[in-house]
């Protein structure tokens, strides 16, 4: 078997469904002949045409109003926003469009396809090419989100969103595109959606996280009887999963890159509370970015949380 | 480098129809009697479809409504160059081209009634949603578009919007991919010079919204919007370009939005009532009835007569409309996802 990075995982994955499903289509900023700025759809041009893998203007509600339009018409669309930065200006039609056309038309015009962005801090890169507002799409009824941590998940994870029946928004981790590399198998697999995975098995405490946070947290917890579990998808989040594993070890500790005010850990510590909060020997700690705008190089290390405030947190619930 | 003319442009303005009823013979459109006599008579169920509308609202048995009064030159002339199984992505004020296309009539009303059940088009229908979001629905429409090229199937995909949409970027973003791709579409823009209560002359500098085309690198056209042959001709042409790979073209059909923005809205707080009356004069509807009446084929009882037909038809569905057992509470989760997530599940259970 293969050991790929996350980058050669989802290239796999977009392949592999592109050959075996001919509605499949990419498109996106610089995806055809330059391979996409982080070359994820590198060589998908010269196999399979431009005509499956177009190289739009840039125009970013355009490619997701575009993706819609294709999708309503019955392919598969996979429009990449180059950062998530950028989807902003997309929102429009993600929320408004996307997210509502099935139930708008009464399941007569569906929207099938899968909103690929590169996300997430820690690459030295330029303003609003860092970004981690994953809670604001989670808002939206009618869109699935979806962060892989790695690239076995991200493979098997990408081909459930193309085959899902509803808009899937695919957070790529970016620091982690070629951080890891991992037995990847060569051919189909399938990583259902709505699941979450037990990473690290233990006893005392558990330790929710996703994307880039989860390697993170892997390290932190050595030497701690912590059960990790890697949420995967957001929206709709595995409640069963967290319920589980908060009630075996009554400690909850949430840990995001995203700033803490209406983070997604909010969703998660206000779940555990009216399901759970009699199994809870002490309160839900959230360790995540304060609640400032992503930024620059020089002081990220600041933002993102850093295994010493997640082994605080560890200390101060294992207290209780 | 001396200093060059890189371009000049012409933009051409259509009219088949005067105000006097008198045809262009060089300019008219092939149509046969029965086909004009039938864009007469969708031209008026448009227009008792939008009293009745208008009444049903002021009666509180439907919510705010968008009327189409004065535009029925510019939607069925356009919807009635349409063939079966091309694609429509309209905004919210186009029901002349929903009537003309034989959408159900009780379901519009159903819609305006706040029963968003009738956004389903019946199948072999491809029109897409009510867009209330202004200009959204035009990248969708390019995208539908890519898809027909994609599958060589030999659709042409329409999307109707007003002239404030022209001035948001979404318009751009459509139009500039239409163009760069080349794409089987036809942009419709029903000028009616007003957005609320914002006039044409704020909302764009150019002197003709047609001519906005030419930088996107295809053909724009200005028709007469209350001439239904100039329409037609116009929309016709467009239609077999774009089948035949000769790629997108605008249409700007120059009309007026007789009545209010909405049923909530009040257009005499800004509007001249003069330029109303002027407009009125330019009625669409009377000018085909010149037109027919010329050639022995209109009398005012024939009008009366078309009127009732149409009011029957209208009343009968406001029956049917009427009819439709509301909602029930669990159908707010129909279509939001294709399968339940398990705290929807959960909640439906729960209303």
């Amino acid at each position: 078997m293969a050991q790929l990075n996350m980058v050669q995982a989802i290239n796999q994955a977009l392949a592999y469904e592109m050959e075996r499903d001919d509605r499949v289509v990419l498109l996106g900023e610089d995806v055809g002949r330059d391979g996409g700025v982080f070359r994820v759809t590198e060589g998908l041009m010269e196999r399979f045409g431009g005509e499956r893998v177009l190289d739009t203007p840039l125009c970013e509600a355009g490619i997701m109003g575009a993706a819609i339009g294709m999708a309503a018409y019955g392919l598969r669309p996979v429009p990449e926003i180059q950062f998530m930065g950028f989807t902003y200006s997309a929102f429009e039609q993600l929320f408004a469009h996307a997210a509502r056309i099935r139930s708008r038309s009464r399941g007569r015009f569906t929207c099938p396809l899968v909103v690929r962005t590169p996300y997430g801090g820690g690459i030295k890169a330029p303003e609003l090419h860092e970004e981690s507002t994953e809670a604001l799409f989670c808002q939206v009824p009618g869109l699935k989100v979806v962060v892989p941590s790695g690239p076995y998940m991200a493979k098997g994870l990408l081909l459930s969103a193309l085959r899902d029946p509803d808009p899937v928004l695919f957070l790529e981790p970016t620091r982690l595109y070629r951080l890891i590399r991992e037995e990847v198998p060569e051919g189909e697999y399938l990583v259902e959606l709505g699941k979450a995975r037990v990473a690290r098995s233990g006893g005392a405490v558990t330790v929710v996280a996703w994307g880039s946070m989860l390697e993170r947290v892997l390290k932190a917890v050595d030497g701690y009887d912590a059960e990790v579990l890697d949420l995967l998808t957001l929206s709709p989040f595995d409640i069963g999963a967290v319920l589980a594993s908060v009630r075996k070890t009554g400690r909850l500790v949430i840990v995001h890159e995203a700033a803490k005010s209406c983070g997604f850990g909010a969703e998660i510590a206000a779940t555990v509370a009216e399901e759970a909060i009699l199994h809870l020997r002490g309160p839900v700690l959230r360790v995540t970015a304060p609640d400032v705008p992503v930024p620059l190089a020089k002081l990220i290390d600041h933002y993102l949380p850093g295994a010493q405030q997640i082994r605080q947190a560890l200390d101060e619930v294992l207290q209780y | 480098m001396p200093l060059e003319s890189i371009g000049t442009f012409e933009i051409k303005r259509l009219g088949v129809l005067n105000e006097r009823g008198e045809a262009d013979p060089d300019l008219m459109p092939q149509l046969s009697e029965e086909e004009i006599r039938r864009m007469y008579e969708l031209m008026l169920l448009a227009r008792v479809f939008d009293e009745r509308a208008v009444a049903l609202q002021r009666e509180g048995r439907i919510g705010t409504y968008p009327p189409i009064l004065g535009q029925e030159a510019a939607q069925v002339g356009s919807a009635f160059a349409l063939s079966p199984g091309d694609w429509v992505f309209p905004s919210f004020r186009e029901m002349g081209v929903h009537l003309t296309l034989g959408f159900p009539i009780a379901q519009l009303l159903q819609y305006w009634g706040g029963d968003e059940r009738a956004q389903k088009a019946p199948e072999g229908l491809n029109i897409f949603p009510f867009c209330v979001a202004v200009a959204s629905q035009i990248p969708q429409a390019v995208g539908a578009a890519l898809a027909v090229r994609y599958r060589r199937d030999p659709a042409v995909v329409v999307t109707y919007f007003g002239d404030g949409a022209t001035s948001k970027g979404d318009f751009h973003e459509g139009m500039n991919m239409a163009g760069v791709f080349k794409l089987p579409m036809v942009f419709i823009c029903q000028n009616n010079q007003w957005a609320i209560s914002v006039p044409l002359k704020t909302q764009t500098a150019s002197p003709s919204i047609a001519q906005k085309a030419i930088a996107y690198g295809f053909e724009g056209v200005q028709v007469d919007g209350n001439d239904v042959f100039a329409v037609y001709r116009a929309t016709r042409e467009a239609f077999e370009k774009a089948r035949g790979g000769g790629g997108p073209t605008f249409i700007e059909c120059l009309t007026y939005r007789m009545a209010d923005h909405t049923t909530a809205d009040d257009a005499g707080r800004y509007r001249p009532p003069e330029e109303v009356a002027l407009w009125r004069e330019r009625d669409p509807i009377a000018r085909l009835e010149r037109f027919l009446e010329a050639r022995g084929a209109w009398t005012p009882q024939l009008r009366v007569e078309a009127k009732e037909k149409a009011a029957r038809i209208i009343d009968d569905a406001i029956r049917e409309m009427e009819d439709v057992p509301p909602p029930a509470p669990a159908e707010l989760f129909d279509g939001v996802l294709a399968a339940l997530t398990p705290r929807q599940a959960g909640q439906k259970k729960g209303l």
